[in-house]
C-alpha cells in the first residue's frame, strides 16, 4: 500500500499537524519509503498468534479509593496544573472561543 | 593527584566516604568540564548550582556521621525526558520549550534521595526519535570521538541518548541517565565506548518521563563500567504505584553480587544476527567477545531467532503508532507552546500549534503512527505487528531454554559522521537492527565496549538476558569488560 499526497493530508489532519503543499509533497516519498519497507510484515503467517499488548505479564492494580491517597496524583494542585498554561483565567485553562 | 573527573561512580562515591576529597570538589570539577563543553552541545540546561548543593548535603552529612546513600556525592547527567521539578524539562522539542514541571520524575528522585546530584539535562533526540542525536531542537550533540589520522569529521554520539553518552565519554559526568525504547541506551553507549544498560521493562518508574513509546520505553544508567552501571542502576530502580507496568518485585543487591565467572553459564549466539552487509570490524569484535565469556568459563551453544529481521519493521509500527496517541498531548492547551494564529479556532490553534512545535522526524513518526492505526489498517499493519512482536518474544524464549544470556553486536556499524544519513530516515533506522528485539521483547539488553575499530573509534557488544535477570546480563558484561582492556579514550580537543 503506498499514500499519495491527498492521503497524507488526510492523515495529517487527522494527526492535528498543519502542513503546506510543499510539506505534504516531500512527506509522500518518505512514507511511502517506510510503508512499503514494513510491507514485509505480510510475509509472516500469524496465523494462531495472539497479538501482544503486554511484554511483560503484569496484573494491573487498583489504588484505594481514598480521595488523595497520593498527594503527587491527588487533587489540590490546581496552582501546579495551570503553572505551564499558555494562557489561564480565572483558575481554567483558557482557550479561543469554541461557540459560536 | 589524578583528576577528580577521571573517576567513575564506585571510585567518587568511595573516595567522598572515605574523605579522600570532599563532594563539593567532586561537583566544583564536573561543573568545570560541563562549562568547558560547550562545544559538544550535551547539556540543554546546566544546573551548577543543583550539583553543589545535592554534593554540600553529602557532605554536612557525612561529618554528622549520617549512613550515605549509594550514589552519595556522584554528580549526575539527567537526560531530558525525566521531568526535574523547577527545571526546564523540553525532550529536546520547541513544543516543550520553557516547560517547567511541577514535579520529580521518579527515576530522578530516587537518584537523589540516594545521593546523587544533577549537573544538568542531557540533550537527545526529540522526543527520544532518532539514532544520531540530529533532531534535537537544541541542535546536534557532537561525540567527544573523531575518526584518527586527523579527520575533523564531527562524528555521532548516537541516539536517543546521545548527550548522556557523549557527557560520560568526555568526562562531563562520572554518569548519566539514558532511556531505551529500542537501542536509545544502547547505541549512543556502543559509539562512545561507554557501559549502558536497559533492564527488563518495568524495573524503573515511567512515571515523570517524557512519554514516546509506552509499552517499550525504559530509563537504564550510562556510565564508564559494568559496576558503575550496576550501582546506579540499583538506585533507579524500583516498584512505583504511579507507574501502571511497573514491576513489584525487591530490586536484587546487583553490585553486590557481581562475578565475572560464568563457570556454568551457556552463551547464546544468534546465527541470525549475522546479517549481509554487517561491518566486519564488528564481526571480528563479536568473535572476540565469543572468546572472551568461553575464557570466563561459560558454554558457547548456537541459538536461533528466526523472525530477527521482522523485529526492526514492527518496531516502525508499534513505536509510531504509541508515540502518535502519546504526543497527543501536545495541544498548546495544557503546557508548552501554544501558536494561535489570528482569527483562528481551537482546531486551527492545535494544528498550528503541533506544526510549529513538532520537528521533521516527529512529524514522519507521528503520521505514520496515525495512519497504521487508521480504520482500514489497523489490522493489516497495527495487529500485524503486535502478532509479531509475540513471534520476537517467542524466539527468545525459546532461545533461553539453550542459554543463559546472547551474546550479539550492540551496532551494524561503529559511529557515523553527522549528516552522512540524516538524509535517510530508513538508514537511519537500520542503525537499531540489532537493539530493537530486545527492546520488543522487554527483556535487559546491556553494551560493553570491547575495542576500536580501524579509524580508531569505539565498539560495543550487547549482552540480552532472560526478563529480571539483570544479573546475569552484568556478569557476562562484567566478564567482556576484564577481557576486553579498552582503555581508548576522546582527545580533549573541545577544550
Amino acid at each position: 500500500m503506498s499514500v499519495d499526497k491527498q492521503t497524507v493530508a488526510k492523515i495529517a489532519s487527522l494527526a492535528r499537524i498543519q502542513m503546506g503543499d510543499a510539506e505534504l509533497e516531500r512527506m509522500v516519498p518518505e512514507l511511502n519509503n517506510i510503508l512499503n519497507w514494513v510491507e514485509q510484515l505480510g510475509e509472516v503467517d500469524c496465523s494462531g498468534v495472539e497479538p501482544m499488548t503486554a511484554v511483560i505479564p503484569n496484573t494491573l492494580r487498583l489504588r484505594d479509593d481514598v480521595v488523595n491517597a497520593d498527594p503527587l496524583t491527588g487533587g489540590d494542585r490546581r496552582d501546579d496544573i495551570l503553572a505551564n498554561a499558555p494562557a489561564r483565567e480565572h483558575g481554567f485553562f483558557g482557550v479561543p472561543k469554541v461557540i459560536e | 593527584m589524578t583528576d577528580i573527573t577521571d573517576l567513575g561512580v564506585a571510585a567518587i562515591r568511595t573516595g567522598v566516604a572515605q574523605g579522600d576529597f570532599s563532594a563539593r570538589e567532586v561537583a566544583e570539577g564536573f561543573n568545570a568540564n560541563v562549562a568547558a563543553a560547550s562545544a559538544l552541545n550535551a547539556f540543554i540546561v546546566t544546573t551548577p548550582e543543583k550539583a553543589l548543593e545535592a554534593a554540600d548535603k553529602v557532605d554536612a552529612d557525612r561529618a554528622a556521621g549520617k549512613t550515605l546513600g549509594s550514589m552519595a556525592g556522584v554528580p549526575i547527567g539527567m537526560k531530558d525526558l525525566f521531568a526535574t521539578d523547577g527545571v526546564q524539562t523540553t525532550a529536546a522539542s520547541h513544543i516543550l520549550e520553557g516547560f517547567v514541571p511541577q514535579y520529580e520524575s521518579t527515576v530522578s528522585s530516587n537518584l537523589w534521595a540516594a545521593g546523587a546530584g544533577m549537573l544538568g539535562k542531557l540533550n537527545l533526540d526529540q522526543f527520544a526519535m532518532g539514532s544520531s542525536n540530529e533532531t534535537s531542537y537544541f541542535g546536534n550533540v557532537i561525540s567527544p570521538w573523531k575518526r584518527s589520522g586527523g579527520s575533523n569529521a564531527q562524528m555521532s554520539p548516537g541516539g536517543s541518548s546521545g548527550g548522556s553518552s557523549t557527557a560520560v565519554s568526555a568526562r562531563l559526568a562520572p554518569a548519566a541517565t539514558g532511556t531505551d525504547t529500542g537501542g536509545s541506551i544502547r547505541q549512543p553507549a556502543a559509539f562512545t565506548g561507554i557501559t549502558g544498560i536497559k533492564p527488563t521493562y518495568g524495573r524503573c518508574s515511567r512515571w515523570g518521563v517524557v512519554a514516546f513509546a509506552s509499552s517499550l520505553d525504559q530509563a537504564g544508567p550510562m556510565a564508564h563500567d559494568v559496576r558503575d552501571c550496576a550501582i546506579m542502576l540499583g538506585a533507579m530502580a524500583g516498584f512505583d504505584p504511579k507507574d501502571s507496568t511497573s514491576l513489584d518485585l525487591p530490586v536484587p543487591d546487583w553490585e553486590g553480587e557481581l562475578n565475572s565467572d560464568l563457570k556454568g553459564k551457556r552463551v547464546g549466539i544468534p546465527r541470525e544476527y549475522r546479517m549481509d552487509g554487517t561491518d566486519p570490524e564488528i564481526l571480528k569484535s563479536w568473535d572476540d567477545g565469543i572468546a572472551w565469556l568461553k575464557d570466563a568459563g561459560a558454554e558457547v551453544v548456537d541459538v536461533r531467532l528466526p523472525n530477527t529481521k521482522y523485529a526492526l519493521p514492527a518496531y516502525y509500527i508499534i513505536a509510531p503508532a504509541e508515540a502518535s496517541s502519546n504526543l497527543a498531548r501536545y495541544d498548546g492547551v495544557r503546557y508548552g507552546l501554544r501558536d494561535l494564529p489570528e482569527g483562528s479556532g481551537l482546531q486551527d490553534m492545535y494544528a498550528a500549534t503541533r506544526a510549529e512545535g513538532f520537528g521533521d522526524e516527529v512529524k514522519r513518526r507521528v503520521l505514520i503512527g496515525t495512519y497504521v492505526l487508521s480504520a482500514g489498517y489497523y489490522d493489516a499493519y497495527y495487529t500485524q505487528a503486535q502478532k509479531i512482536r509475540a513471534l520476537v518474544a517467542k524466539d527468545f524464549e525459546d532461545a533461553f531454554q539453550k542459554c543463559d544470556v546472547i551474546l550479539a553486536p550492540t551496532t551494524p556499524t561503529a559511529s557515523f559522521g553527522l549528516g552522512e544519513k540524516s538524509d535517510d530516515p530508513l538508514a537511519m533506522y537500520l542503525n537499531d537492527v540489532f537493539a530493537v528485539p530486545a527492546s520488543l521483547a522487554g527483556l535487559p539488553a546491556m553494551s560493553v565496549p570491547c575495542g576500536v575499530n580501524g579509524e580508531g573509534l569505539p565498539l560495543g557488544l550487547q549482552i540480552i538476558g532472560r526478563a529480571f535477570d539483570e544479573q546475569g546480563v552484568l556478569n557476562a558484561g562484567l566478564a567482556i569488560e576484564e577481557r576486553a582492556n579498552f582503555t581508548a579514550k576522546p582527545d580533549r580537543w573541545w577544550v
